[in-house]
């Protein structure tokens, strides 16, 4: 290796950085045989469960930098009904599920009283779903970040409500079938809304840290936990999670179209510090967003048997969102 | 004096602080032993509004909890009021009035009640004159129970001042003392108030 | 120590006294006054270990109080009316996973139409919601009661909700004898939670419950409701000790030895009620009352004590059940014999309307002459009802019924030339 050379730690083709090729002590946490175990074995999710994965490594991350000592509060939603069948439990933190539109109350309760009591040393991590953040319990969350309340909150979203059967949320993409919104008529799937960019909104409550990530790059999601557990405030996390039975993708594919929602500019993974953007991360290797939206059944009415576009005029509109995703985050710099 | 009940409404506008006053009354009859209970009729808290405020005073416990229909003194804290609503409703022919006016009261013209009144218990205040010149501010509560206190004996003076100075602090607390003793000494010798005959 | 003090000041500086460290407060007339002065206490310093979290609705209110509670604080807030129902999901949330949070509820009428003064309707909303619900008569049982709430929710597991009457309460100032933080001390220990969040011992708190021990769950709910019902009598008896007079407890029987009428209510309209029975006595009436202090869990069997015999029974309401009737009728129906023809419900106080001795004086002279049906609604503007049922009958289109009550109100009063004062 010459000086000056860039060193890429990742599989052609996956992308995936392999811990094999790193130190020790760069490698994930997840590979570490002591890690917390946070959210262990035995849960009942659906095989290839985005939101699964996500919350392990954010847990077992958080655990790590805390020394174990952190509490979870969970909104109602499919992670809290699949780690929860009473009377087991898959959580090895201390856990506490209240309501579906409260977590981020909750979290400033549990946070309150651990200041009032003297005990800064436990940390609060609050998670919910997409549904518990950006539409019933957006009151809330709001509320926590404005009061700069010192929970990190972490949302996993996979764009539309899951645990009731896949139904539309305010961050379900356009054009994507859901239960509520079928895929039928001139204008098939969810509406070409406004879109609801909880990070962004986020920003604009100047919190310490807005993250965005997927399950696809765990350094990066493991990177961003760390990050935001040497910080006090409201810190917020947005996790991009697939939902194979929401999104009608094959269980194997869930990090596979995470990296694609990413690469393809659909889902820009950026940090921000007080309401500016301090980071993006680049798009690797571009593709058009049929590639992301192709293995979806969410989208099937876009395409034909062949896999050829159907509706040209709204994957233009799709590819048009990305691309002004791009331009907004400099999604295709040079990696430095 | 032993009282069964004595029983005070105060009608005003939002900002006058009349709910103060009954309070103030309430807290002053405290400190000579009586048991006493102030409340107001409570509407959304807007400035100007008309208000009403009770203040009840006995020996014994008071238990009941409706407003003041049977007044034994009505205080009204703001002139304009005399024309809106039945200020003086259900107010005996042995009752109190005290009203905030810079001019006098024409008592037949306002109510018949008020004509068959004691002349020596009822008695027009320049309250807010009074409030502007101590406090600069036209918020009459405790000048007018300084002037209610010189009218029907039911509180001293004395435990009035000890409960504006438990109330307001400082230059404040000092200022309210001096306008409801000034008050107090205008209604107690009407005489040597010009321009504020009864009638 | 002895004050003339404002309800809602009283009643903060009692909860201060019982040390809380989260208190929450999302504004709501009439219990504004109560949250601003613990707020200004914690501000202060005066109220020190304390965190004041202003939020942004009612429903975060409680949250923010679960989230404490469950991690080992005492929590505290208050609310009224639409606030109560706001925070509707969280009640029956905080009940249901065993939080002893205290809760002041300022009782005010739930609209529409919108009203800001007092009545029941908030309290009855919640009844189901799993919480104890004590109802206080006085400021000076309003005060106590706080004290004894948060030692009975500590001790039996479950949150406790300190009615008191929006306004008539809250806004009034009387004679109360705030206890002292050293009284507090020597009767409350500090909090020791049946579970909480901890690191050391990690536990899963509000885990999913399917049909196979739902059942069970609620009824140990229900079982730790009659439990606090010895709970509360021994903790009122031990406050009496403590304080040296006796407050709160299940019931406050008044003269009802030999009566043959007995007068039901809940909340400050007692304080009247007592008024108007010792008239009645005076000429001779056998008359008593019965107030309800604790309302949930229901003490069936002393109410069935206290109301033994045959005496006719008058339950005063401040709500009630649209298209049925009185909601407390109800239980004190299952609580007595022959209840049927033994008792009348009186429903008044809606919104504020003041229940005054002489309307009381009317419905107990009524009902010793057996004139009284089984449902009234005292005070009732039949003309005012017939105008407005009329107008519905004759358009259909006959627009908002409140709109419609306000305007013929106020023809009504220039035609006769009177005003509302």
């Amino acid at each position: 290796m010459t000086p000056g050379q860039p060193v890429r730690f990742f599989q052609v083709g996956s992308f995936a950085a392999g811990n094999r090729l790193l130190a020790p002590e760069m490698r994930t946490v997840q590979s570490d045989a002591t890690r917390a175990n946070s959210l262990t074995s035995g849960h009942r999710a659906c095989q290839g469960c985005g939101e699964a994965l996500g919350a392990r490594y954010v847990l077992d991350t958080a655990m790590r930098a805390t020394g174990g000592r952190l509490i979870a509060v969970n909104a109602t939603g499919c992670l809290e009904v699949f780690t929860t069948p009473y009377p087991e439990t898959s959580w090895r933190v201390p856990w506490l599920h209240s309501l579906f539109a409260n977590a981020a109350s909750v979290a400033t309760g549990v946070a309150a009283t651990l200041d009032a009591q003297g005990r800064n040393e436990v940390r609060v991590l609050a998670q919910a779903g997409d549904g518990g953040t950006v539409d019933i319990g957006f009151a809330a969350l709001s509320g926590l970040f404005e009061r700069n309340d010192d929970v990190l909150y972490v949302c996993y979203d996979n764009q539309a409500y899951m645990n009731t059967g896949v139904q539309r949320s305010g961050a379900t993409p356009p054009a994507a079938r859901t239960a509520t919104t079928e895929a039928l008529g001139p204008e098939p799937g969810n509406p070409f809304g406004q879109g609801k960019n909880l990070p962004l909104i986020a920003m604009a409550h100047n919190i310490p840290y807005v993250a965005t990530a997927t399950v696809a790059e765990l350094h990066d999601l493991e990177a961003k936990v760390l990050k935001a557990m040497t910080m006090h405030g409201a810190r917020y996390l947005h996790v991009l999670v697939p939902c194979p039975l929401g999104w009608g993708s094959a269980p194997a594919a869930t990090i596979e179209l995470a990296r694609l929602a990413k690469e393809s500019g659909l889902f820009a993974v950026f940090e921000a510090e007080r309401g500016e953007v301090t980071a993006s991360s680049s798009i690797r290797h571009q593709v058009p967003v049929e590639a992301y939206l192709r293995p979806q059944s969410r989208y099937r009415h876009l395409f034909d048997d062949t896999g050829a576009v159907l509706r040209p005029d709204i994957v233009g509109r799709l590819q048009a969102l990305a691309d002004a995703n791009i331009a907004r985050f400099d999604l295709l710099k040079s990696a430095s | 004096m032993t009282l069964s009940q004595f029983q005070v409404r105060f009608h005003g506008r939002g900002g006058q602080g009349v709910v103060t006053a009954a309070e103030l009354l309430s807290v002053a009859a405290f400190y000579e032993g009586r048991y006493s209970q102030a409340f107001p009729t409570f509407g959304s808290e807007r400035a100007g509004a008309p208000v009403a405020a009770f203040c009840r005073i006995a020996d014994r416990q008071i238990r009941t909890r409706s407003p003041v229909s049977r007044p034994d003194a009505v205080v009204v804290g703001d002139a304009t009021l005399l024309h809106s609503g039945d200020l003086f409703a259900g107010l005996g022919t042995d009752g109190y009035v005290l009203v905030n006016t810079s001019g006098g009261i024409d008592r037949p013209a306002l109510d018949r009640r008020l004509a068959e009144l004691q002349t020596e218990r009822i008695a027009a205040l320049p309250a807010t004159e009074l409030a502007l010149r101590h406090l600069g501010r036209p918020v009459p509560n405790a000048v007018l129970l300084g002037g209610l206190a010189a009218l029907c004996d039911v509180v001293s003076l004395a435990s009035v001042q000890r409960a504006i100075a438990e109330r307001f602090t400082g230059p404040l607390g000092a200022a309210n003392q001096a306008a409801a003793a000034e008050a107090y000494a205008m209604v107690a010798h009407p005489a040597e108030l010009s321009g504020a005959s009864p009638d | 120590m002895l004050r003339q003090i404002e309800g809602s000041q009283a009643v903060a500086r009692v909860v201060a006294a019982c040390r809380p460290q989260v208190v929450c407060a999302y504004p709501i007339t009439p219990q504004t006054h109560i949250v601003e002065a613990i707020g200004a206490m914690v501000k202060s310093g005066e109220l020190p270990g304390c965190r004041f979290i202003n939020v942004e609705s009612e429903f975060s209110a409680l949250s923010v109080a679960i989230g404490a509670s469950a991690t080992g604080a005492r929590a505290y807030t208050a609310t009224a009316s639409q606030g109560l129902l706001f925070m509707m999901e969280a009640l029956y949330n905080a009940a249901g996973l065993g939080l002893p949070i205290v809760m002041t509820l300022a009782n005010r009428a739930v609209g529409a139409p919108i009203n800001i003064w007092n009545d029941h309707s908030d309290a009855m909303a919640a009844r189901d919601a799993g919480w104890i619900q004590l109802f206080a008569e006085s400021n000076q049982e309003a005060a106590d009661l706080h004290a004894q709430a948060f030692r009975l929710a500590e001790e039996v597991s479950l949150p406790v909700m300190v009615c008191m009457d929006g306004f008539v309460l809250t806004h009034a100032v009387e004679r109360v004898d705030v206890v002292t933080r050293e009284q507090i001390d020597a009767f409350l220990p500090p909090y020791e939670p049946r579970q909480v969040l901890d690191p050391s011992a990690p536990v899963t708190i509000g885990a999913m419950v399917g049909p196979e021990a739902f059942e069970e769950v609620r009824y140990l709910d229900h079982a730790r409701h009659l439990d606090a019902l010895g709970s509360i009598e021994a903790i009122a008896e031990e406050f009496a000790e403590v304080v040296g007079r006796p407050c709160g407890g299940l019931l406050s029987p008044y003269r009802t030895q030999d009566a043959e009428l007995i007068v039901v209510a809940l909340g400050s309209v007692l304080g009247t009620i007592h008024e108007v029975v010792d008239e009645a006595r005076d000429r001779g009436a056998r008359v008593g009352a019965l107030g309800i202090t604790t309302f949930r869990p229901f003490p069936l069997d002393a109410v069935r004590d206290a109301l033994g015999g045959d005496a006719r029974l008058l339950v005063v309401e401040k709500a009630f059940s649209s298209g049925f009737g009185g909601v407390l009728s109800t239980d004190i129906a299952m609580a007595v014999e022959g209840a049927p023809s033994r008792i009348s419900t009186v429903v008044g106080g809606l919104g504020g309307r003041a229940i005054t001795e002489t309307s009381l004086r009317r419905v107990i002279d009524d009902a010793l002459e057996g004139r009284l049906e089984r449902l009234e609604f005292l005070d009732l503007d039949r003309g005012a009802v017939e105008a407005e049922l009329a107008r519905m009958a004759a358009n259909r289109r006959s627009g908002p019924v409140a709109e419609n009550m306000l305007r013929s109100l106020s023809a009504s009063a220039r035609r006769t030339g009177g005003g509302r004062p």
